[in-house]
């Protein structure tokens, strides 16, 4: 490898050292964040799924190196946000599916 | 004959064939813990309010155990850019850090269930609760350290509660006992859905880490014959990685936090 090889992978080290900085302190900002007390448990919950998505970007942007992957990785990662996100959906409409009187109602 | 693109990228796609194959599995992964979070959901949002657990899981062990596996995914990447940059004994170093980390996940969690499945909920034949971690047992008595209830509802929240209950221990002779049950998935459906999805990504950690152990140990012999195919086998069994901390990324606060 050349000087300039070395170096580009030098900054690229810098980076991922960033992200891990960054990923240590959302762990604690996500522990912090669920003592406090933001009036309902759907925005408790809200909060700390915010704060996952933050931590699972940065892992996947640049440990997965998603930021530069090519056009065949984003599609086969679109097809499968499509269905991950269909899976949520089909369970929480699932609730208006129940009969009535039945035990979680 | 060699199987060609396992280095270099075929030029339609610019991938080598493992970084697709990688990434297709990983989509099957995701399919397969979301299917387990979405039961999750179903189940979470279809249980009674004040019946479903709060604080029976250890915080601060559990923020540990995140920043063990974010650890090893630092670790993991720059295994990789040392390969990337030349640099074998570096490789060496952060793959082996890597699997001591993924090894210490996996005490810290074997603690986690063993404390689980030595926490006991104790109904007598006077109607009282005991509720607490075995001491000892004979076949005359059982010695547990916990305290009583009135409710069993005082057993859910236990972050509402804090730390105002005090354990003392008790000695419960067993002619006195109605029911005894640790802990265990078949306890509560919490419990279920906690050992179920940390279980399989337990297994994932050990998979994984089982890969790592390979690639550093008999597999880094490649890097001398072919190091280009050495380093993309590194940076696949990275992306497997850098999945199971993800998943981890969600398990944690959806199951200690919220």
């Amino acid at each position: 490898m050349n000087h300039e090889e070395a170096e580009h992978f030098a900054q690229h080290v810098r980076r991922y050292l960033y992200v891990f900085y960054a990923l240590l302190f959302g762990t604690l900002i996500t522990v912090g964040a669920s003592y406090i007390p933001f009036g309902n448990r759907e925005l408790n919950i809200g909060v700390a799924l915010l704060i996952a998505l933050g931590k699972a970007s940065l892992v996947g942007c640049y440990f997965m190196h998603l930021v530069s992957e090519r056009k065949m990785i984003y599609g086969i990662l679109g097809v499968t946000a499509f269905f991950f996100l269909g899976l949520m959906f089909l369970t929480i409409a699932s609730f208006s599916d129940l009969p009535r009187n039945s035990v979680t109602h | 004959m060699d199987i060609p693109y396992t280095v270099e990228a075929r030029p339609d796609t610019g991938l080598y064939n493992a970084k697709v194959g990688i990434w297709l599995f990983l989509a099957s992964e995701v399919m397969l813990f979301g299917a387990l979070f979405s039961a999750y959901i179903l189940l979470r949002v279809g249980a009674t309010g004040d019946l479903w657990p709060h604080g029976w899981l250890n915080i601060p062990i559990g923020t540990f155990n995140t920043l063990v596996l974010i650890t090893s995914s630092i670790t993991t990447v720059m295994a990789w850019a040392s390969l990337k940059m030349n640099q074998f004994g570096r490789f060496k170093f952060f793959h082996a850090c890597t699997i001591l980390l993924s090894l210490a996940f996996v005490c810290i969690k074997s603690y986690e269930y063993h404390d689980k499945f030595t926490h006991y909920e104790i109904h007598l034949t006077d109607g009282r609760i005991a509720d607490g971690h075995l001491v000892k047992s004979t076949p005359e008595q059982v010695i547990i350290h916990g305290r009583f209830v009135e409710d069993r509802k005082e057993l859910f929240d236990l972050r509402a509660q804090g730390a105002s209950h005090t354990h003392e221990e008790i000695t419960l002779p067993r002619a006195q006992i109605k029911t005894m049950e640790n802990y265990g998935p078949w306890h509560h459906t919490y419990l279920a859905v906690y050992f179920t999805l940390t279980g399989l990504h337990a297994l994932h950690v050990i998979g994984g880490a089982l890969v790592i152990g390979f690639l550093w140990g008999p597999g880094s012999k490649l890097w001398r014959q072919d190091p280009d195919r050495f380093t993309n086998r590194v940076e696949i069994s990275g992306l497997f990685w850098h999945f199971v901390d993800l998943v981890w990324i969600f398990l944690f606060p959806v199951l200690y936090l919220l």
